[in-house]
């Protein structure tokens, strides 16, 4: 049996139902916390008030899928008390919705900064570090949400090695937009503008490796914060 | 790329059925029980209990449970000096009233105690009992009753072989399932259980749970339970009672993560007594 389905397994199948119906509500969050930050990314590339503005007033909906998911949680904490696996879900659950909902917090900020962007010139720097890096994230989003479904820790793993070129390639960005301002001070403006929304991005790849730990303590049982990668590859391997 | 808003509806939808509008089955209107003059086992209980809904009634030993159970099919009535004042209302209709015929009222409200009884007759006897005293003779009704509510406790597959065996040889689990397809084989309209699984392993106890959250499609449910967790794994309202009064009444979602009195919330969290 795979270990997907074995929540599926209780005797009790309006528990099995509560259990897949909290995934099942995670997964639309992600998905919906996924799309803002794509047209988040997107309205700071082409310049698109209108898209940017949908982004910033969609993010109370996130807030509320946070909220509900969060309830459902507590209820099956108090009706269910889930042991082993099941409780290590829960818990999971809870720990993503908080950084699924600061993801789309990012990306709703991300989306003011392109609407800042809009009213003053824009920034010399055509935006290629900012693209880069948002491809990077949004790609890492995608992969820790497939690795949620999945319970695929190898998957989870390799976010959290992403994330750590994305920290890399955040500084070497700045590197270059701090020589775009020294360049024409006339742009420090529209370019500090991309740094606060390229920061957004960065924090966002934070936020993700954060959800990917929890993946992994939801799977194998094992707390990997604050460890160091190699240390944290090596726990996950000799907990196979 | 799309603009349409994100649809939430998914996640409003209520938590469980308990928060939902729903009918009432029974309701109860200022009900004091007393079993004599100076002892007073129910104090002014005003609630009311929701059509295909479950419903549990928690509270330590002596709180009333019991007793407000066993008068929705007026067991009390069989005790002496027992003495009911206020109302119960199946249906609008007040059970309490003279002209209620008590053996027509415990077919429409049946009951489940905490250890099983069954008769000492075969399996298939014991589920055809009460459709034989209301006058079924016929054999392909009968059979066809058996057979559905056996399927519906759960019970028919582990029997089906052996219906004529004797009651008394299955197991505490499989009598009480027994006992249950034998109480809705007359389908009433309420199901009353007193404290059904607690002599029963965790495992029947477990399927007895899971047959309560299959019957309530079907049957209003009244369950009393000493374990509180068992209450919140099976009901959708819960009512705390202690020493004969109604202290609260919620959703269990509520009840079990925001209880609004202080006394519910030392019960529920061990900090009674």
């Amino acid at each position: 049996m795979t270990q997907q389905e074995t929540y599926k397994q209780h005797i009790s199948t309006q528990f099995n139902a509560e259990l897949e119906g909290v995934k099942n509500h995670l997964l639309e969050m992600g998905g919906s916390v996924e799309r803002q930050l794509n047209d988040a990314i997107d309205s700071m590339v082409v310049m698109n008030i209108d898209d940017a503005q949908l982004v910033i007033d969609r993010d109370h909906s996130i807030n509320q899928m946070e909220i509900s998911i969060d309830e459902e949680c507590s209820h099956i904490l108090a009706r269910r008390q889930p042991a082993a696996s099941d409780l290590r879900l829960v818990l999971a659950v809870t720990k993503i919705t908080t950084d699924l909902e600061r993801v789309g917090d990012e990306a709703a900020k991300i989306a003011r900064q392109a609407i800042r962007l809009s009213e003053t010139s824009p920034s010399p720097s055509n935006y290629v570090e900012f693209r880069h890096i948002g491809s990077s994230v949004l790609d890492m989003l995608k992969k820790v949400l497939d690795a949620f479904a999945r319970l695929d820790v190898e998957l989870a793993v390799e976010v959290i090695k992403t994330d750590r070129m994305v920290d890399k390639e955040f500084r070497s960005a700045m590197r270059s937009l701090v020589t775009f301002m020294m360049e024409d001070p006339r742009a420090i403006g529209a370019v500090l503008n991309e740094v606060w929304a390229l920061k957004g991005l960065e924090r966002i790849g934070d936020h993700t490796s954060n959800i990917a730990e929890h993946i992994i303590y939801l799977v194998r049982g094992l707390d990997v914060r604050h460890v160091e990668l190699e240390e944290l590859i090596s726990q996950v391997k000799e907990s196979h | 790329m799309q603009h349409h808003s994100i649809d939430i509806s998914a996640l409003n939808r209520p938590q469980s059925a308990g928060t939902q509008e729903a009918q009432t089955a029974l309701a109860v209107e200022g009900l004091n029980l007393f079993y004599d003059e100076d002892s007073q086992a129910l104090h002014d209980i005003d609630l009311d209990i929701q059509k295909k809904r479950v419903t549990a009634f928690i509270g330590p030993s002596g709180c009333g449970k019991s007793s407000l159970l066993r008068c929705f099919n007026r067991m009390n009535d069989l005790v002496d000096g027992c003495k009911v004042k206020g109302k119960i209302l199946l249906e609008g209709e007040n059970i309490y009233a003279p002209e209620v015929d008590v053996a027509g009222l415990r077919r429409r409200i049946g009951m489940v105690f905490q250890k099983p009884n069954p008769f000492p007759k075969s399996i298939y006897e014991n589920v055809a009992y009460g459709l034989r005293i209301q006058g079924i003779r016929k054999k392909r009704l009968l059979d066809e009753a058996v057979e559905k509510s056996l399927r519906s406790a759960a019970l028919w597959d582990e029997v089906k072989d052996r219906l004529d065996d004797s009651a008394l040889g299955l197991s505490g689990g499989q009598q009480q399932r027994l006992v249950i397809a034998r109480t809705i084989a007359v389908e009433p309209e309420v199901l009353l259980l007193d404290e059904p699984a607690s002599a029963l392993d965790p495992i029947s106890t477990l399927k007895i749970e899971e047959l309560i959250n299959e019957l309530k499609s079907r049957f209003t449910i009244v369950i009393v339970t000493h374990n509180m967790q068992q209450a919140a794994r099976v009901s959708d309202m819960t009512a705390f009672m202690y020493m004969g009064k109604l202290i609260e009444f919620d959703s269990t979602d509520k009840l079990f993560t925001n209880p609004a009195r202080k006394q519910t919330e030392d019960y529920i969290t061990g900090r009674y007594g």
